[in-house]
């Protein structure tokens, strides 16, 4: 095995291990009851929030392209959650939570999905920065959209209105316009949370090391070259774009069926920046450090429920931070010294391992 | 129909231009590359004119000129980076108009860069194996699933890619990130990269740029062993005159975009044009 090929391996072991050992914690501390209520509710948005970051990386950190409108599919998610789900069971009376819940979040990534490939085909063919105008006017236009949709179900059958007055009578609302979706019955639960977590991972990771990932990689780093060598640019593009959109249909969908309503709101603009967010914060490119600074930063705020208010302000506050410390010389020359001790045992120790190497 | 034949009597006889010469050995091969009157203007300023010329199926050609003589230019026309505004590129004999870059490096155009442009972030191997990309196929499902054709493909590319790097002796700096590496080393790991894509003619954009005599000496050894083992032909720009006459067997100097003498190096070296072009004009008196 090759060196390269086991830091992977070693990087992707502590991914699923840290992922694989939080659940069980908390599965514990859950039939324990030794875990607060508050953060019982947060499990099921982390693990959506998880998912989103992590698929928002693999647009940002391994395609290069700066998408800005990743809380618009996870909108379109949450919405055919609500719908699906509403609708098996006044269709065909399904009362099995888990395998509505299952279905749906398939419905929720697949729809993602399709507006993914219907904003890429136009848009992913551009150079330059058109990809993260367009997915921010997608993101709004989704949000107003759904502001004045109105779906329900009436003897069976899914009606589709942009007027409520459009609706029959018989009608029972499951998307109310601007009120949202309403009267969900919350099936979310933090078991399929945790597996839809391993399935992203699973996903980004494996693309990532395969001959579709390196394309994609490739693309991000030097469009020409990458083109000399025969490699489709847009096509990879759009599989990192469309990939991203359907994982985030997926957590949108896990996300809408944790509450009983679901409003447009909840969707806006702050929320594809909150999910960029994350990502920077944990490194693009780096899967493990999405999921540590989704999971931090989704607690977080509850935790710190009186400081709310500077939630912004301390965002900004971290970014910067952030970046001081990853771009500037000084402060890395700073850093350097100060993990200087550690790194040098570390570095004495694979030395050492090595040389027994040799010895054998 | 009679406004066809009408055209056809009005069309004007032109003589295709086969001024360019080819090694002996290639002469019954169909020329790996021929550019017929090609040009391109960029808002008026005609960056390359008129310019002809043949590429045998094994040959190592020069193309040469001073600082802006358009020499790049030439090269982006070749891999479909320009369209041109005139003329035409043929491949094989196959026509390259409206083709995209993806495709021209499909029929067997390879390149390396000027400016550098390696995938910085990626290492050495995952660098050859983009140039692999497109003998080694899977598809993105069996990538992502980890089917039993991933593993199958993976070694071999693995296999591939280590063949291509001991070219250069780069085995070693496989795992290397491919921006860490030292200047020629980076020149190196671009020309394995082409060459992993299968080419039948690679284009060199100033390989010998910022090596030193010795490691001038070693590319041009391997530039003629590259040849020999793989049997492709190889255009190169080089300012370098110890290596363009040491290698190249035809050459074809450019100067403002127009070309000004084509022959062997012995020709090249002897033409008052050239000569001129680059060291300027004997002042009369």
């Amino acid at each position: 095995m090759t060196k390269a090929k086991r830091k992977r391996l070693i990087y992707n072991l502590v991914t699923f291990g840290l992922v694989i050992g939080a659940f069980i914690i908390l599965e514990n501390m859950i039939a324990a009851k030794a875990i607060s209520r508050s953060l019982k509710g947060q499990l099921v948005p982390i693990c959506a929030w998880i998912i989103m970051a992590v698929s928002l990386n693999l647009v940002i950190g391994f395609s290069g392209e700066l998408s800005l409108g990743h809380a618009g599919f996870m909108s379109i998610g949450a919405y055919t959650g609500a719908v699906v789900s509403g609708w098996l069971v006044a269709a065909f009376d399904m009362q099995d939570p888990i395998l509505r819940l299952v279905l749906t979040i398939l419905a929720g990534g697949i729809l993602a999905g399709i507006f993914g490939v219907l904003i890429g085909i136009p848009v992913l063919r551009l150079r330059g920065d058109y990809l993260a105008i367009v997915t921010l006017a997608f993101g709004e236009i989704i949000r107003n959209l759904v502001n004045v949709l109105y779906i329900g179900t009436a003897d069976g059958n899914l009606h589709f209105a942009f007027l409520n007055k459009e609706m029959p009578a018989n009608v029972t609302m499951l998307v109310d316009g601007a009120k949202g979706a309403v009267k969900i019955k919350p099936i979310s639960t933090f078991e399929v949370g945790f597996v839809l977590i391993l399935i992203t991972l699973l996903v980004v990771l494996n693309l990532v090391n395969s001959r579709a990932g390196r394309a994609i990689q490739a693309t991000r780093d030097n469009r020409i070259a990458a083109e000399s060598m025969g490699v489709s640019v847009t096509k990879y593009k759009m599989m990192a774009f469309v990939t991203a959109a359907v994982l985030a249909g997926m957590a949108g969908a896990l996300y809408g069926l944790n509450s009983s309503t679901v409003v447009p709101t909840q969707f806006t603009f702050n929320q594809s920046i909150n999910v960029l967010v994350f990502v920077v914060l944990g490194g693009l490119g780096n899967v493990l450090g999405s999921i540590i600074s989704a999971t931090f930063l989704t607690v977080l705020p509850e935790v710190l429920r009186e400081f709310a208010d500077y939630r912004m302000l301390v965002y900004a506050v971290v970014l910067i931070l952030v970046m001081i410390f990853t771009n500037n010389p000084t402060t890395r020359a700073i850093a350097d010294r100060l993990f200087a001790p550690v790194k040098k045992l570390f570095h004495k120790d694979r030395r050492e391992t090595a040389g027994g190497g040799d010895v054998k | 129909m009679t406004q066809k034949k009408k055209h056809r009597s009005d069309t004007k006889m032109v003589p295709v231009p086969s001024h360019s010469i080819v090694p002996e050995r290639d002469v019954n091969e169909i020329p790996v590359m021929e550019t017929r009157h090609l040009g391109i203007e960029f808002g008026g300023l005609k960056a390359v004119d008129d310019f002809n010329l043949t590429i045998g199926k094994t040959e190592i050609a020069g193309l040469i000129g001073p600082n802006g003589a358009g020499k790049t230019t030439v090269f982006n026309l070749l891999t479909k980076v320009y369209e041109p505004t005139s003329g035409a590129v043929l491949v094989n004999g196959q026509d390259l108009h409206g083709m995209s870059i993806v495709q021209a490096s499909r029929l067997g155009i390879a390149r390396t860069f000027q400016n550098i442009r390696l995938f910085d972030k990626m290492t050495v191997e995952e660098n050859v194996r983009i140039g692999l990309h497109n003998q080694i196929k899977y598809d993105m499902f069996t990538g992502i699933l980890r089917l039993p054709r991933y593993w199958k493909q993976e070694k071999h590319q693995h296999k591939r890619a280590m063949e291509l790097l001991d070219i250069f002796g780069m085995q070693d700096l496989a795992d290397e990130t491919a921006g860490s590496l030292p200047y020629g080393a980076q020149r190196r790991l671009e020309i394995v990269r082409a060459l992993a894509t299968d080419p039948k003619l690679l284009l060199l954009d100033e390989p010998a740029a910022g090596m030193n005599p010795h490691e001038t000496e070693e590319l041009m050894e391997n530039i003629a062993k590259i040849r020999d083992q793989f049997q492709i032909a190889i255009l190169l720009i080089e300012h370098d005159m110890s290596l363009v006459m040491g290698v190249c067997e035809g050459i074809c100097v450019l100067n403002f975009g127009k070309i000004i003498a084509k022959g062997t190096a012995d020709e090249i070296q002897a033409n008052p044009a050239v000569i001129e072009a680059y060291l300027g004009k004997k002042k009369e008196g």
